[in-house]
């Protein structure tokens, strides 16, 4: 999230799309019911009436997989009727950025497309700069070449006409959403969104997400309070488990994994660190070699030294191009060429699409290690119905851990506050903490590389100091390393610390080695005045609701990040009356702002508002991501209609699709007619294995069910509680048949597509009798920017069981 | 006692009636775990608080556990009052923490091997196995370390062990974690914000 649970309050227009969060998310939606208490609207755009649009004002039914025609269609009306925010516009966005040449948009494929590897070439793409090197701009926006002008013409195809036909809403819905969302691109009005796995799981869910962020960069709704893009993160950690890098393709604080071309750490620092010719943009990445040595610093210790390049060889390299996420990881498993597995808190036989392969894949492993609270579908995977246990021959070892009120430490909600929590008792029997079971497997490893193995430097070189007295581990200890640590006395400007003082932010990183950091967004949770993340103080200086001093978020306790564009070029509030931000008296009061400088209209100081971002200000083009600089509607791998009707490039291009005998995929085939999705539901949460070992929620939630039409279910003959057989090419689920007006059949142009939806909390194990997961249905094929699976929508076929 | 959340709320609401109908022979049960619930609350006023954020989503809400200084058990779950973000609300899963506790019977509570071609599992000690996880690294590890890429650049990474997890993990243990897969070349290093 850019902004945070609590300030939802202060919306004037809230859309909630691509997500349920009155069943996912349930105690967000008390600040909903906040800002609608004060007048605000809730808007529900979802294929299903859920029960977060049985709160809402307006609620639009899409077809899954078509929410970029449906979001492109309210860009258009956007800037076709004038709503959008100029002054912001033109000053906070690249909306004036001119396109260099080699550009072009042409039946839904952009230029630079290599049919053969199947990938971009982005240089295509590239802004025309002048000699400086800075990006052309035109303020009046007119120049045809210009980004503006570029996007009218994109989204000049994205009629309501053909919007509806593509995603099955009614115009007058449409117009509707349209209307009541584009309302706030004026100075005094705030709009957001929140979404989740409804945009992401599709093979274009970063541009599902793209094209929102066009809306509010056009209505001026980033930065600001009430404002923002929000995702509804669903674990209460996987905000500080991707902080922490729990992903092949980054190193904690969002730094680029290594790859073997960077063959050592200046090539590396080169690499990672952008440059701007322009002296206004503050372009804080360049600040990322401080943060890459103070990391290595953490790693490594002592040992890290500017002779070793602080050890930044002892880091795999991947392979440039090399991709080594979740559906690649698995089919490598199946492949038989991965031996050894680590299964940590995560119950991948039901969490993971297409799992009958994951499922096959364990079976191929020498040996599994597998750490969960609960027995579950991977532990014992050998036993599943189906399998002979006879014929597999991995060994698994299962670990007991604790649960969350049996250790202490800190994660990291939606909002990015870091929130620590403390132990009320002992884990029962044998369970430990994870991070006691981490110290001592590393312990073990340690001893045995001592005596000899391959390139054991950076397993005994590795600082791991994590146990207090007794030798238990000791979060405070990592937090603190995750903060970071003066190495030795330092004068920083006017500032003197002393070797062993705890960092107080991460301005005052070094990248001589004279500073440890295992995570320079982290930097300040834990300084020497105690540990930020454990406060627990609750003033208001701003009356909106930041209570900046209850826990600690990242960056620097920044409650809405972007906030520099919550203000004029002068510095004043766009919004006096919800203002996060305000330049008085020579400093800025409020917020933590995005960096110190004063506002832009300050000729010699000020800076350009989206410090992150090379250039300074925030991207309408976007030539960054795989698939395209503007978002593009395209239909799913899987779905029912035979052609897009947007352009003759039917499936994302750049998708990379399996060829093995488990990756089956069928499009508009007449054995699977219908429309599939996947859910949550309250009671359970994701795979299930926490909730459905617990009597309360299983008894509230029992089975696995499919909601389906009463019009499908008259086509079928199935009624209500019947128990039916929902399949895919990949595999079938048998579910108990809810019959409801919550789905109706979608109206294409001539065409009536009729979809279903199933949650994936079940699985085999527990409660008997409970039913299998929906994610033996759903295919293994993936955004081409994040690999995230499209579990959202694929067709599938229901008959009764 | 077996009495299911369910059926002790509907009896609570009627436990006057039980106490005055019990004399004529009526199932005491419900009326017995309601005074185990007020011997309950006696202990909360004693038990020893500590503040907590919800497992589950990531909106973050707080809850205080009370345990029981004395049984070193935690004997009420319920929703931080003071928490600025849910004001002491919990949705379902939150109100129901209590049954992820020690109070669960299904909790794995022993180390388990499952030996190759067996059907089931053996009890373990934590010694056994993580020094035989510890052996079964380093072996994989050795036999399938990758130096060199086919371009004969340096890489130093191991493909033939992966990992998977965990967003339910603190962020003390997460950098131990990762640095740890680091350390021994992992590349398949993935968890549940990829899916």
């Amino acid at each position: 999230m850019t902004n945070h649970w609590i300030d939802l309050r202060n919306s004037d227009c809230i859309l909630i799309m691509g997500s349920n969060a009155a069943a996912n998310h349930p105690i967000s939606m008390k600040w909903v019911q906040r800002a609608k208490d004060k007048g605000g609207k809730l808007i529900s755009v979802d294929p299903r009436f859920t029960q977060t649009s049985a709160r809402a004002d307006i609620y639009a039914a899409l077809r899954s997989g078509t929410d970029i025609a449906f979001l492109g269609g309210m860009i258009k009306y956007i800037l076709d009727n004038n709503k959008y925010f100029k002054d912001y516009v033109v000053n906070y966005t690249n909306a004036t950025f001119i396109v260099g040449d080699k550009y072009n948009f042409e039946d839904g494929l952009f230029s630079g497309y290599d049919p053969k590897t199947k990938k971009y070439d982005a240089t295509f793409w590239a802004f025309k700069k002048d000699e400086k090197g800075i990006p052309e701009r035109d303020m009046t926006m007119e120049n045809p070449r210009c980004v503006f002008q570029l996007l009218k013409q994109h989204y000049s195809r994205y009629t309501v006409e053909k919007v509806s036909e593509i995603t099955g809403t009614p115009k007058e819905d449409l117009i509707k959403v349209y209307e009541a969302y584009a309302s706030t691109g004026v100075k005094d009005k705030a709009g957001t969104i929140m979404y989740a796995m409804g945009w992401t799981q599709h093979t274009v869910g970063v541009q599902n997400i793209r094209a929102m962020c066009l809306i509010q960069l056009l209505l001026g709704n980033m930065g600001i309070a009430g404002g923002g893009v929000n995702a509804l993160r669903g674990e209460s950690n996987v905000q500080g488990s991707t902080d922490q890098a729990l992903l092949f393709h980054i190193l904690p604080g969002y730094l680029r994994a290594p790859t073997a071309n960077l063959a050592n750490l200046e090539a590396y620092l080169k690499a990672v660190t952008p440059k701007s010719a322009d002296p206004k943009s503050v372009n804080w990445w360049q600040n990322a070699p401080k943060y890459v040595v103070s990391l290595l610093k953490t790693y490594w210790g002592d040992k890290a030294t500017k002779e070793n390049d602080f050890g930044y060889g002892w880091l795999p390299k991947l392979d440039v191009g090399q991709n080594c996420s979740w559906l690649n990881l698995f089919d490598a498993m199946y492949a038989g060429k991965i031996k050894g597995f680590f299964a940590w808190g995560q119950n991948p036989a039901c969490s993971g699409a297409n799992a009958h392969k994951v499922r096959q894949a364990l079976g191929k492993l020498d040996w599994m290690v597998n750490v969960n609270i609960f027995d579950n579908e991977t532990g014992s995977f050998w036993k599943a119905p189906g399998m002979d246990p006879k014929k597999i021959k991995t060994e698994v070892f299962m670990l007991p851990c604790a649960a969350s009120v049996e250790k202490e430490g800190s994660i990291t909600n939606s909002g990015r506050w870091a929130q620590w929590r403390y132990k009320a008792v002992d884990p029962p029997g044998q369970a430990k903490p994870d991070g006691d079971i981490i110290v001592e497997l590393m312990n073990k490893i340690r001893d045995l590389y001592k005596k000899g193995g391959k390139f054991p430097e950076p397993i005994l070189n590795l600082k791991w100091d994590y146990t207090d007295q007794k030798g238990h581990f000791d979060p405070h200890k990592v937090a603190k390393d995750i903060n970071g640590y003066f190495l030795k006395d330092v004068k920083i400007g006017d500032k003197e610390f002393k070797k062993g003082d705890l960092v107080p932010a991460f301005l005052f990183l070094q990248a001589d080695g004279s500073t440890s950091c295992g995570n320079w967004i982290y930097c300040q949770s834990y300084t020497n005045e105690g540990n930020n993340m454990a406060r627990r103080k609750k003033d208001d200086p701003t009356g909106l609701g930041l209570y900046p001093q209850w826990a600690w978020a990242w960056p620097v306790n920044r409650r809405i990040i972007y906030n520099r564009a919550s203000v004029d070029l002068e510095g004043k509030p766009w919004n006096p009356n919800r203002a996060i931000l305000k330049w008085a008296d020579g400093k800025w009061v409020g917020d933590v702002p995005d960096g110190p400088a004063p506002p832009m209209s300050d000729e010699k100081a000020g800076k350009y508002p989206f410090i992150m971002k090379p250039d300074g200000v925030a991207s309408i083009f976007g030539p960054g991501l795989t698939d395209g600089p503007f978002p593009e509607h395209y239909e799913p791998l899987e779905c029912p209609v035979p052609k897009n009707l947007m352009s003759g490039q039917f499936v994302n291009p750049t998708i990379k699709i399996f060829t093995g005998e488990l990756d089956k995929h069928l499009t508009c085939d007449p054995r699977f007619p219908f429309v599939g999705t996947t859910y949550r539901v309250t009671e359970h949460w994701q795979t299930g294995i926490m909730t459905r070992w617990q009597s309360w929620l299983v008894e509230a939630q029992p089975q696995m069910f499919v909601e389906i039409s009463e019009e499908l279910a008259q086509l079928r003959g199935i009624k209500n509680g019947e128990k039916v057989k929902v399949s895919s090419v990949r595999g079938e689920v048998e579910c108990v048949a809810i019959v409801t007006t919550r789905f109706r059949p979608f109206k294409l142009g001539d065409i009536t597509v009729h979809q279903v939806g199933m949650p994936w909390c079940f699985g085999w194990m527990v409660p008997k009798d409970g039913g299998e997961s929906a994610n033996l249905l759903t295919p293994n094929v993936g955004d081409p920017n994040t690999m995230i699976p499209e579990s959202k929508a694929f067709m599938v076929n229901i008959t009764k069981a | 006692m077996e009495v299911t959340r369910r059926e002790f709320l509907v009896f609570t609401g009627v436990a006057g009636a039980g106490l005055a109908l019990s004399s004529l022979g009526i199932n005491m049960g419900p009326v017995k775990a309601y005074a185990a619930e007020q011997k309950k609350i006696d202990k909360i006023k004693t038990a020893k608080q500590s503040t907590t954020i919800c497992p589950y989503c990531a909106v973050g809400c707080g809850l205080i556990c009370s345990t029981d200084t004395k049984e070193k058990k935690i004997i009420n779950i319920e929703g931080d009052p003071d928490h600025p973000i849910n004001e002491g609300a919990l949705c379902a899963k939150g109100a129901g923490l209590f049954q992820t506790t020690a109070n669960n019977p299904n909790r794995l509570k022993k180390v388990l091997y499952r030996a190759p071609g067996s059907d089931k599992w053996q009890e373990k000690s934590w010694d056994w196995a993580l020094s035989e996880i510890a052996k079964r690294v380093k072996a994989t590890r050795d036999a399938n370390f990758i130096e060199k890429n086919a371009k004969g650049e340096v890489v130093n990474r191991v493909e033939a062990i992966a990992h998977v997890g965990s967003a339910a993990l603190d962020n003390e243990e997460l950098w131990p974690l990762q640095a740890m897969m680091r350390a021994l070349g992992l590349v398949y290093i993935e968890h549940q914000a990829r899916i």
